[in-house]
């Protein structure tokens, strides 16, 4: 039985908490905006929609299906050059970055098209009876009523890159999936094990949490 | 009296899934300047699909639709955008803004037509107190009941202030009481604004509270249209007698008639009373002219727009010579028509008596 370390546990937890947040508020920052472009370009250019356009929402649509169902640890090895064309390093924190905020940005973009898509018509047919132009609808209308549901789109994503930084701690990005990796997994080090998966616990428990309030506040639901 | 909205000749198909479907054929109808329009029919007969060509939600394939003197149907872009800010809409399910407030919600249509912040708010406050809601201004529809939701919705359709009130079953998913709130609130609208209002709806009993005048739509045609009085009191397509009858119970059906025969074995006749002017008691002054007695055994008596109308169903009993006098004397003052001893022959002869 090997002594139980915390304080030589606890920095080591600290920084590798600070180096998860990190990647995980980066790419989900970049992945919201991105995304929810995206979400609404893809809406938008739906059949019958505002800026109805096939081509650009065939290939949005397929570009998008072609993505999603690549494992992310392929995504993330397959993208090092680019990570190296545009930060000069494969390794590290902000390495991981441009992988995870591809993966966030389909992902929310087809979140987003959905909770669109799903806005009652009712409302929509509202908003024209009343003279309101396409653009405005969408604008005015579509987008404030999906704000709800895609709130709670957004914190599953939030959710899931917690996961999906576990897997960039393979390319040496740091953080607690590799912390948990390097010690508790190769060293047979279970009380490091446990303490991640403690953190990680409630690091998503906040962001649900979080998560809820917010969409209940703008949904103004009981 | 000036007309608000013409539909001339309006036909409105679409293909789906492959077959050629015909919503509206050959639809004309004018509604004039402050009445209340009633459009009914069962659900698919295309009612919705017409009175939304009336703000160009549904643009026609053949015909046209002129609201105020405008082509509607003819226009687009910002120029249709304004002319719907000139009509307002209210729909089955509210369509209300769930993100918004409820005073947000009647603001919108201000803000779409470029209103000042000033503007919106005194306007807002007084629509808010016209639907008696001024406390509730600052919640979410979410935590209105349905009628609030719907007078929420009459408030908001009447921000810009329209000559036109288009109404989609508006009242179809409240309760009773909660309808006839509804009602009465747009009847307000249509007597203190002036609003000429086109209402859709699969309820008799709201076209006979609220309607001036009525169509009757199935599969896309209009077979029956008039005055409401009218309607109700002769109906002459079988659809129409339904949706009569579904209010109106004056007429016995064939099972109704069968149980009465069980029980009166005199001669039984039918009288269709309608708008009587004269206090002259026919009935009783004919019978004992004659020497007969009767029984009522059947009948109910409306009155629509301040005006009666109904039938009785009677039973004369007396010697036969006498009951033909009688039959005779009472034509000279009403509608009779004797019920043949068999049920289905009497029910046929009951919808001849109407149209006599």
């Amino acid at each position: 039985m090997r002594d139980i370390d915390l304080e030589a546990l606890l920095p080591k937890l600290g920084e590798a908490l600070l180096q998860t947040l990190q990647m995980i508020t980066l790419s989900f920052v970049i992945a919201g905006v991105v995304g929810v472009l995206l979400g609404i370009l893809l809406y938008a250019t739906r059949p019958g929609n505002l800026l109805e356009n096939r081509l650009v929402f065939g290939a949005l649509n397929a570009l998008i299906n072609v993505i999603r169902p690549i494992p992310f640890i392929i995504i993330i090895i397959a993208l090092i050059p680019v990570t190296r064309a545009l930060l000069g390093t494969s390794i590290g924190t902000t390495a991981a970055v441009p992988a995870l905020a591809l993966v966030a940005s389909v992902a929310i973009a087809r979140i987003a098209e959905s909770n669109l898509v799903a806005v009652d018509p009712g409302t929509v047919e509202a908003g024209a009876a009343m003279g309101a132009s396409p653009a405005r609808v969408l604008f005015t209308i579509v987008i404030p009523e999906s704000l709800g549901p895609l709130t709670l789109g957004l914190t599953y994503i939030f959710v899931a890159l917690v996961d999906a930084t576990a897997v960039a701690g393979l390319v040496g990005a740091g953080g607690l999936g590799s912390l948990a990796l390097t010690y508790g997994y190769q060293r047979f080090d279970w009380f490091v094990m446990i303490a991640v998966i403690v953190t990680l616990i409630v690091l998503v428990q906040l962001a649900q949490v979080a998560g809820n309030r917010v969409a209940r506040a703008v949904q103004h639901q009981r | 009296m000036t007309t608000a909205i013409t539909i001339e000749h309006v036909s409105k198909s679409f293909t789906a899934g492959g077959q050629r479907v015909t919503a509206l054929d050959d639809v004309s109808l004018s509604i004039d300047r402050g009445e209340i329009f009633g459009i009914v029919g069962y659900s698919g007969a295309g009612k919705s699909t017409l009175l939304r060509t009336i703000n160009a939600l549904e643009r026609p394939t053949a015909g046209r639709v002129v609201v105020d003197g405008v082509e509607v149907s003819a226009l687009g872009g910002r120029a249709l955008h304004r002319q719907r800010q000139r009509i307002g809409m209210i729909f089955q399910r509210f369509n209300l803004l769930q993100s918004r407030t409820v005073f947000q919600n009647v603001a919108y249509p201000l803000r779409v037509a470029g209103a000042s912040k000033d503007e919106i708010v005194d306007r807002v406050d007084e629509l808010l107190r016209f639907v008696g809601l001024s406390e509730r201004a600052l919640e979410h529809p979410s935590r209105l009941s349905g009628g609030q939701q719907q007078r929420v919705g009459i408030a908001r359709a009447l921000a810009n202030r329209p000559d036109v009130l288009l109404s989609d079953e508006a009242t179809s998913a409240l309760d009773p009481q909660t309808t006839s709130e509804v009602l009465e609130l747009l009847r307000r609208v249509n007597r203190e604004y002036g609003v000429t209002i086109a209402l859709v709806t699969h309820e008799m009993e709201v076209v006979r509270e609220l309607a001036d005048r009525v169509a009757v739509m199935q599969q896309g045609t209009v077979v029956e249209h008039g005055a409401v009085y009218d309607v109700f009191s002769r109906p002459s397509h079988p659809t129409t007698r339904r949706f009569v009858s579904s209010v109106l119970h004056h007429l016995p059906d064939a099972e109704a008639l069968d149980r009465i025969r069980r029980v009166h074995r005199g001669r039984i006749v039918q009288i269709h009373v309608e708008n009587r002017e004269s206090n002259d008691p026919f009935l009783s002054r004919i019978a004992r002219q004659h020497d007969v007695d009767y029984n009522v055994v059947y009948g109910g008596v409306s009155e629509l727009q301040s005006r009666l109308f109904g039938t009785l169903t009677v039973e004369l009993l007396g010697n036969d010579l006498d009951v033909d006098r009688a039959i005779a004397g009472i034509a000279t003052s009403a509608a009779i028509i004797e019920l043949p001893p068999s049920a289905e022959q009497a029910t046929s002869a009951a919808e001849e008596l109407i149209h006599a």
